[in-house]
């Protein structure tokens, strides 16, 4: 705890003497001071386009990570799947999220539907990926061992495959809760009426720097907030995976 | 599916013409080896030599490639066989009792939630039934994984290195309730412990050469298990060493 204060007073620190050293113009880099400030006399307004970035991310992370373990269950158990579908997963990857989110925006409209769909989106290859490999790395001398058990293959799928491949679940499930403030609020910024990407566009239009820097303080903490509860919830829902860097050692 | 007549009938193991290639190495070629009905056999030889590949050749788990492998009546040994591997092969995520339960878990079977407890009491473990396998040492988690074995029930028995992590005492008493447990099965089992061989089998094989063939050490007729101190197994103990150096 101690060292994550350091860490933050270190960081206001360093914002401080850029500010100062920027020559404290306010409209460039406003001193944090003043952010705090506008996050306090914004609060309500924040709390407003915070909330509807939250549902966008939590929806979008629900929708991304469920249709990513869909994918990857199916990819695992379907051959043909796997080798037609995968490459094509792979392929959309390769197109920009800036790309689609207007075409997303055209299709979805305004509202809150784009922005799930892009958080979604981007949610959907970290799950998928991280949870398809993990499928296909069950120990073979364990699928072995369920052979000479005369278990049937779904079995094997659902107590084996599936629990032996939650650990690579559960880091793309980190990762995917680390990106999808991303996909939400480049769809806000594509077109919307609200949301924390939405009024930073309109602060940042009209100058008023310092609450462009408060939605930015919100939606890093949300973030950050959203990371950690799903790591503290996997941490308990898997208790037999170790982090060895958790873990004491004897230094010399 | 084995059912008592079988285990009061066990088939025999025979392999004849196994050719098997890993990698780049022939393990086998044109291999032939024989475990006689309800007898325990052991196999020694060094590492690498291909003993744990004999143990899945037999256990169907390698592609037959043309050899024959069953019993002595020609019939194949599907679903008669429990394997027991070099590791241990424990679900963290199931507790110790939820592991020895795996077959019927994954057969979708219900109950044995007594029989399992009742094994767990048999390798020393009762009090350790209900904790995850992390807190297991080696040779507890090797425990769980031979009641494990004992629980599937099976004509035929495949252990490889069964009780290569334990202490000399509990080795010595893992041995006698795998004889206690197992008499009357078909047991093949792998060791690199000479003594354990000897004490075990009824007979006992090295494998040695590349690609490797099975060679049988003459033993002492004697009551079983045997003793470890008579008469005619060091004798037997210094011909495995000279079948092991050769
Ligand atoms: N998956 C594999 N791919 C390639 N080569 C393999 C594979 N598995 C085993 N081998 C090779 O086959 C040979 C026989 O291996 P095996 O595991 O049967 O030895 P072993 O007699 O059981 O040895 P140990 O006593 O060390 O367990 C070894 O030379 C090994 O290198
Ligand atoms: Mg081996």
């Amino acid at each position: 705890m101690s060292r994550r204060l350091v860490a933050v007073a270190v960081l206001l620190g360093l914002w401080t003497l850029a500010w100062a050293g920027a020559g404290q113009m306010e409209f460039i880099l406003p001193p944090p001071w003043r952010v705090a400030a506008a996050l306090w006399d914004n609060r309500e307004l924040l709390a407003e386009h915070g909330a509807i970035t939250l549902a966008e991310i939590l929806l979008g992370l629900g929708c991304g990570a469920g249709l990513g373990v869909l994918a990857a269950l199916s990819l695992a158990l379907w051959r043909p799947a796997a080798l037609w579908l995968w490459p094509l997963f792979v392929a959309t990857q390769a197109l920009p999220v800036f790309a689609i989110a207007p075409l997303l925006v055209l299709w979805l409209g305004y509202g809150m539907a784009s922005k799930v769909a892009m958080a979604a989106l981007i949610i959907f290859f970290p799950v998928a990926s991280a949870f398809y490999d993990g499928l296909r790395r069950t120990d073979p001398d364990l699928l072995d061992l369920a052979r000479t058990m005369n278990a049937p293959p779904l079995a094997v799928l659902r107590h084996l495959r599936v629990p032996a491949a939650l650990p690579g679940l559960a880091s793309g499930l980190k990762v995917g809760a680390a990106v999808a403030p991303i996909g939400a609020v480049v769809g806000e910024w594509v077109g919307s009426s609200a949301g924390l990407g939405f009024l930073m566009l309109h602060a940042n239009a009209r100058l008023q720097v310092p609450l462009m820097f408060a939605a930015l303080f919100l939606l890093a903490a949300m973030a950050i907030l959203l990371h950690a509860a799903i790591a503290a919830g996997l941490r308990r829902a898997l208790p037999w995976v170790h982090d060895t860097l958790d873990q004491p050692h004897a230094r010399d | 599916m084995p059912d008592s007549a079988l285990i009061a009938a066990p088939p025999a193991v025979r392999v004849r013409g196994a050719h098997v290639r890993l990698g780049r190495a022939t393990v086998f070629d044109d291999l032939a080896f024989s475990a006689e009905a309800g007898r325990f056999t052991g196999i020694l030889g060094p590492s690498g030599v291909g003993k744990t590949t004999l143990l899945k050749l037999i256990a169907g788990l390698l592609p037959a490639d043309g050899a024959f492998i069953g019993d002595e009546r020609g019939n194949r040994l599907s679903g008669c066989i429990a394997w027991m591997a070099q590791k241990d092969l424990l679900l963290p995520w199931l507790t110790v009792a939820e592991n020895v339960r795996l077959g019927a878990r994954l057969r979708g079977e219900p109950g044995g939630r007594d029989k399992a407890r009742a094994l767990l009491a048999a390798v020393g473990l009762e009090g350790r039934a209900d904790d995850r396998p992390d807190t297991l040492s080696g040779g507890q988690r090797q425990r769980v994984a031979l009641a494990r074995t004992l629980m599937e029930d099976r004509p035929v028995v495949l252990m490889d290195e069964p009780f290569s992590a334990v202490d000399p005492l509990t080795r010595i008493g893992l041995q006698d309730l795998a004889a206690r447990m197992l008499a009357g099965r078909t047991v093949v089992f792998v060791t690199h412990d000479p003594l354990e061989a000897l004490r075990l089998g009824h007979a006992v094989f090295v494998l040695s050469g590349a690609p490797a063939t099975a060679r049988p050490i003459p033993l002492p007729a004697d009551a079983w298990p045997r003793a470890a101190d008579a008469p005619g197994v060091l004798a037997a103990q210094a011909e495995i060493l000279r079948a092991l150096a050769s």
